[in-house]
């Protein structure tokens, strides 16, 4: 017994301390035992303190995180670039207009299935998910839209949610616009010279004005602020696919009704003083391919990766990709974001504009030399090939990584067209115990998606005709509404269609020669530039045939997880966000026939120094370029009344100048 | 399992609920066709900062009005100087910008669970009204109407939005839905967007029959409402100004400590629209020292259908043998005894004269402003001297009280009764937002619908005190102990009180268009139609009905399923003669008939 207690003593002195205490312990144990009988439950005690001890380093802890952070120089976040520029005598001139992209628009429930009782007006899409994640089922039926139409299924209305709200924050804490907004706000701005144009991003451009009137909404909203805030131009600060959906609307505005908006051919040029496009995907992103193709890419589709877990297997069971793929094809905008330009600009086989770019920013440096030296003579570069083998990055889908490889002169002619004949054909064998989840693919005998497999190698060309196969009804639908070509002959009439207008390779600028275009993104990301795929071993309940093919990782560093990396802001490759402003339209062009400028501003991806700046102030990944110090810093500028030129001009630091070069399109 | 506990048990007890209007409505196949614009009221409109002082870092873009006011316990200091307007101009103060919330979301609630427009706009939902056709014109209520315009805009805003409205919905007219104070702000509307640059929107002399098919107004004080008097002086009245009556409990005394009333005070004073509701058409309408419109109304008009009627102590046995004639004409008396005399022993010392001056101590009182201060000991008793006022004489007192606030208010409204409404004078804006002071617009197609509760007291004229030992308090209070000694009164905790939706007497809610518009007449020469349709206040049946389905209170009518249901039809097409015209319970037509004005 003595011996517990010493123990037990021992225990809960020996940290305060230990020579005192077991000196005490053993010189007189015994008389202790009955004068401190409450001893016995100070293992309790010791819990307690355990908890005050805990407490108290919290506190401490939350203490000198309020203090320091205030005090301390090296912690101190930077002030904000709008409080900056109001010192230098920055004040809101222009009325802004921004434009969100897909996925960041918040969407609410205005009518539903009964499963969605209790939501009216709650939002589905942005916010916390809280609601996905309980009814996981219920809330895809309502995000879908019509398989035939486009547009609502009957019996549910789900619309975009209007005014600063619909995309400040994607969820609680992850911002969009909310720096932006507030850094204008600081040197002035608020609701009636700030304004969102929020639309249903799930639809196609066109149908947003069919079934909203987003467009005139937007048209009568940019008149309102010119007329209000003194026949001041408005600015237009669209992202990502608010890019093109803009340039939809540019012409959509001037075009007459009942097609267009009717406002005129110089409607562009009396209201708009400059269109600052950040993470611009005007020539599509490849990345929409993949997720088109099997619903994933590095991140499933972009879903995966704004709302993480948010499809994750466990809250839709096993078929995950394919929920996905269903409530994803029936998007027509995800067409939108298809590459555009087909060969000319993505590249062939064998060629592609980005050839020689050196993925790991190590080896760039020594290589550097090397690269500039074998830039012409690619057709003997075996020479070099120990030190570096080009990525053929034309190949936007090359089916096992050995196909990504081979000179093209291996391949057998496409016998692709084949295919599609027998598509009515279908055995479908896989599914049937697998629940409701349905997708095209049950409708595609085994025969052809291995004819499919055996083509190898696809290009932003052949692409296309793959996706036709594999997704029918989504192209055919999502075809009458956009065009991924390249116009021959700008003037012909049949232009004048509102399918081609968010493609720049299509259409030509308005008439406005005192507009200011920018493309500003960031640069120095890994950006998905084209996968490689295999064939899934089949499985009754999976009923996506190809999958991408994790496994393919490439001596060359460019290559991993069956995914090829090119530079951009993780979303967007240089060459799509920085193409036009570089070649397309630089200058009097066909695409820009009076000779809008244009500017270039890069922003180089930094990391996040400390915890202390969240998702970093010089960050140039797709969204989180939206808290870039000196994007922000850009955007307030012109804003406030500066020109390009004021800004200094083009900004750049990637190679698009070069690989816009190297492409060759009639201008 | 059904979907909420309570509801199941409920429908057990009483049988299943009635359908909401929306959902018997689309049934009845009634689909949306206009579309639908809602003016909001004074104080039901979120605020959001856009621009602060320090104390109110990481506010930016919150509510600092509606939503769930956890600011104010806060920091209330700060809240109360951000929420404050510039004493001269009525606009922003340096360094301080606040703004309306947009959108929907700017009155659906006021507070978590207090609904404004949300039932309504849940209503109009299930008949197919989205995003695109249905319009929140909020705006910032603490200045005046005009001012919303010059600051930010508003009125171009609201212009623009109708047009757009109008044109993306096949050119179908836009049904309008002002609620309390918005009635007068869209009848300031209506003027100045027809009214040519640069006062005004420039739209044309028919822009109003172009684009307006019925302008529905719930519970609107077109003439005034006797509580915002009461609020001016003395920042009470049952429920400190209207401020508190809307969000119950969030002004008490141990947020701002003792000097609660100050502090409300001098921020609301600040706020020009207030005066917008100071009761117009003075003595006319609301009635001399003898007389008043609403002469001989019983309080306990409830005592033999409902025993256990919500008025509390004012039913039980009304004996009509007790009853003195109240009178109502005299809006303000100091001391009960003054209130109930006979006009022929009242003696009054005229207080338009008296010298201001003796600075009353304020040492104790910190830094709290208020223009009693200014006005000594002296001008105090002179107000107090002068016995009782009238809807006219009030406001020669409030302009004696708050010289600053009614000068600034002066250049905004205007409280008369035009004799001559060709008068170029009338086209100036402070005109406006008067019903007696402006004709409506030339739109002989468009209806003007009045909709209001009746059946709960309404304050109407008020006992006043006025406090020996002024020096932290304002120097005047509702004399609260100033009851009647009998059953069936009206003067109850030196409130008299009248037929209203609890905020809105019935006088002002219905005579424009029981009388002032009816037919052809010289406030509305087009001859514009006007239905009166009142509501009959029910208390909620049961716990489950919250607020009520057959509510006729201020606020609370908006849940009322007769007045949605009537919304929705007009909305989807009907008119005022379809719903079934007039629908009175009140005793509007009786009292407009005498009141004596030129028409």
């Amino acid at each position: 017994m003595a011996s517990i207690l010493r123990f037990r003593k021992l225990c809960i002195l020996v940290p305060v301390n230990p020579i005192s205490a077991v000196e005490q312990v053993s010189e007189k144990p015994q008389v202790k035992k009955n004068k401190r009988q409450p001893k016995q439950w100070r293992c309790i005690d010791k819990y307690c303190w355990m908890i005050g001890y805990i407490c108290t380093t919290w506190w401490l802890i939350l203490f000198s995180f309020n203090c320091l952070t205030a005090n301390l120089p090296g912690l101190k976040v930077p002030e904000p670039p709008g409080a900056r520029l109001r010192r230098e005598g920055l004040t809101a001139l222009h009325p802004v207009v921004l434009v969100p992209g897909i996925v960041t628009g918040g969407l609410e429930l205005w009518e539903g299935k009964p499963c969605s009782e209790g939501l009216f007006r709650k939002r589905l899409w942005g916010g916390n998910f809280a609601e996905i994640l309980k009814r996981p089922l219920c809330l895809l039926e309502h995000l879908s839209l019509d398989n035939e139409t486009g547009l609502d299924p009957p019996g549910i209305r789900v619309r975009a949610v209007a005014g600063l709200v619909a995309a400040d924050y994607f969820a609680p804490g992850y911002f969009v616009w909310a720096n932006l907004i507030e850094n204008l706000a600081k040197i002035g701005y608020e609701g009636k010279n700030m304004f969102m144009a929020a639309y249903d991003w799930r639809l196609s451009f066109q149908n947003t004005e069919i079934r909203d009137q987003t467009l005139s909404r937007l048209k009568s909203q940019i008149e309102l602020m010119y007329l209000t805030n003194g026949r001041k131009k408005v600015v237009v600060v669209p992202h990502s696919m608010g890019v093109i959906y803009f340039l939809h609307f540019l012409k959509w505005v001037e075009a007459p009704p009942p097609m267009g908006g009717g406002g005129g051919p110089d409607w562009c040029n009396k209201h708009v003083k400059a269109i600052m496009n950040i993470g611009p995907a005007f020539l599509g992103v490849p990345k929409a391919v993949g997720s088109l193709l099997s619903a994933e890419s590095k991140d499933v589709a972009f879903l995966r990766a704004m709302a993480p877990g948010l499809f994750s297997s466990k809250t839709l069971g096993l078929q995950t990709l394919e929920h996905a793929m269903r409530v994803g094809r029936t998007w027509d905008s995800v067409i939108s974001l298809l590459p555009k330009g087909g060969e000319t600009i993505w590249g062939n086989l064998d060629w592609s504009p980005e050839e020689g770019h050196v993925c790991d920013s190590l080896k760039k440096r020594q290589l550097q030399a090397s690269a500039s030296d074998d830039k012409g003579n690619n057709n003997d570069s075996r020479r070099a090939f120990h030190v570096k083998e080009l990525t053929k990055y034309g190949r936007i889908v090359s089916f096992g990584k050995n196909a990504s490889e081979l000179p093209s002169s291996q391949f057998s002619p496409l016998v692709f067209k084949v295919a599609s004949v027998d598509h009515g054909s279908s055995t479908n064998s896989a599914g049937v115990s697998c629940g409701k989840v349905w997708t095209e693919y049950n409708e595609m005998s085994h025969d052809s998606i291995r004819r499919v497999a055996e083509n190898k190698a696809y290009t932003a060309e052949t692409v296309m005709d793959l996706l036709r196969l594999v997704a029918p009804k989504l192209m055919q639908r999502a075809e009458a509404q956009f065009s991924h070509g390249i116009a021959e002959n700008l003037d012909d009439p049949k232009y004048n269609h509102y399918k081609y207008w968010s493609n720049p390779l299509e259409t030509k600028l308005p008439n406005a020669p005192d507009m200011e275009i920018y493309c500003l993104y960031g640069a120095g990301l890994p950006t998905e530039r084209s996968y490689v795929y295999k064939l899934t071993p089949p499985d009754r309940c999976k009923s996506i045939p190809f999958q991408i093919d994790g496994s393919a990782d490439g001596s060359n560093s460019c290559l991993k997880g069956g995914v090829y990396f090119g530079d951009g802001d993780e979303s967007v490759p240089v060459l799509s966000g920085g193409f036009m402003c570089a070649k397309g339209w630089r200058g009097r062009t066909r695409f820009n026939p009076s000779g809008i400028a244009t500017y270039i501003r890069e922003y180089h991806h930094k990391a996040p120094r400390s915890l202390l700046e969240g998702r970093g102030l010089e960050s140039g990944s797709h969204v989180a370029i939206m808290g870039n110090v000196a994007f922000i810093e850009d955007v307030l500028r012109v804003a406030a009344g500066a020109s390009g030129a004021g800004l200094g001009g083009d900004k750049v630091y990637s190679d698009i100048m070069r690989m816009s070069e190297r492409i060759d399109i009639r201008l | 399992m059904p979907a909420s506990f309570p509801q199941y048990v409920t429908e057990a007890i009483t049988g299943p609920l009635p359908d909401p209007p929306g959902v018997k409505l689309a049934k009845e196949g009634l689909k949306a066709k206009h579309p639908v614009v809602f003016v909001p009221g004074i104080v039901t409109g979120g605020l959001e900062l856009w621009e602060g002082h320090h104390c109110a870092e990481g506010l930016f873009r919150k509510r600092l009005w509606g939503g769930t006011f956890g600011e104010i316990y806060k920091r209330p200091l700060c809240w109360a100087e951000h929420m404050s307007l510039d004493n001269e101009t009525g606009l922003d103060p340096p360094g301080i910008r606040i703004r309306p919330v947009s959108g929907l979301v700017a009155a659906d609630y006021f507070a978590p669970g207090y609904f404004v427009w949300a039932v309504l706009i849940a209503n109009l939902a299930r008949i197919g009204y989205e995003e695109k056709n249905m319009y929140m014109a909020a705006y910032d209520w603490r200045i005046s109407f005009q001012n919303t315009e010059v600051r930010d805009q508003t009125l171009s805003t609201i212009k623009s939005n109708i047009e757009l409205m109008v044109a993306t919905s096949g050119g179908k007219k836009v049904v309008v839905i002002p609620h309390s104070m918005g009635v007068l702000y869209f009848l300031h509307f209506m003027k100045w967007v027809e009214a040519p640059a640069p006062m005004g929107g420039g739209g044309g002399s028919d822009w109003c029959a172009e684009h307006i098919k019925a302008v529905m107004n719930i519970g609107g004080p077109f003439l005034g409402v006797p509580k915002s008097v009461a609020g001016l002086l003395s920042a009470e009245a049952r429920d400190i100004a209207v401020a508190r009556g809307m969000a119950p409990g969030f002004l008490d005394m141990d947020v701002f400590g003792l000097q609660t009333l100050q502090h409300v005070m001098r921020m609301t004073r600040t706020w020009d629209s207030t005066m917008s509701m100071i009761p117009k058409g003075g003595d006319t309408i609301w009635g001399g020292l003898d007389w008043s419109p609403e002469e001989g109304y019983e309080c306990s008009p409830k005592k033999q259908s409902n025993n256990n009627s919500e008025t509390g102590g004012q039913n039980g046995f009304g004996n009509l043998g007790n009853a003195t004639q109240v009178h109502y004409g005299r809006m303000i008396s100091f001391g009960k005894g003054v209130a109930e005399l006979h006009s022929s022993k009242l003696e009054r010392v005229d207080f338009r004269g008296a010298m201001k001056g003796n600075h009353l101590a304020n040492a104790t009182c910190h830094d709290v402003w208020n223009e009693y201060h200014d006005m000594g000991v002296e001008g105090v008793k002179a107000v107090a001297d002068f016995k009782v006022y009238t809807a006219g004489s009030v406001l020669d007192l409030l302009h004696f009280v708050a010289p600053k606030m009614m000068k600034r208010g002066g250049a905004h409204f205007s409280y008369g009764i035009a004799d001559d409404l060709d008068d170029e004078k009338y086209e100036h804006y402070k005109y406006w937002s008067n019903p007696l002071e402006t004709k409506l617009p030339n739109a002989p197609d468009m209806e003007i619908l009045s909709m209001y509760g009746v059946g709960i007291p309404t304050e109407r004229a008020y006992v006043y005190e006025f406090s020996p030992t002024p020096e932290c308090f304002t120097p005047f209070r509702i004399d609260t102990s100033a009851e009647a000694g009998y059953e069936g009164t009206c003067l109850k905790g030196g409130v008299f009180s009248v037929d209203g939706d609890e905020t809105v007497p019935t006088l002002s809610a219905g005579f424009m268009s029981a009388k002032g518009w009816r037919g052809k007449t010289r406030f509305n020469p087009s001859g514009i139609r006007t239905y009166i349709r009142e509501y009959n206040h029910a208390p909620p049946a049961n716990l489950l009905e919250g607020r009520g389905t057959q509510s006729g209170a201020h606020v609370d009518i908006m849940g009322n399923f007769a007045l949605i249901e009537d919304i929705l039809r007009v909305a989807a097409g009907a008119t005022g003669q379809d719903l079934g015209g007039d629908r009175v319970y009140s005793d509007i037509f009786k009292w407009s008939e005498r009141i004596n004005l030129k028409l």
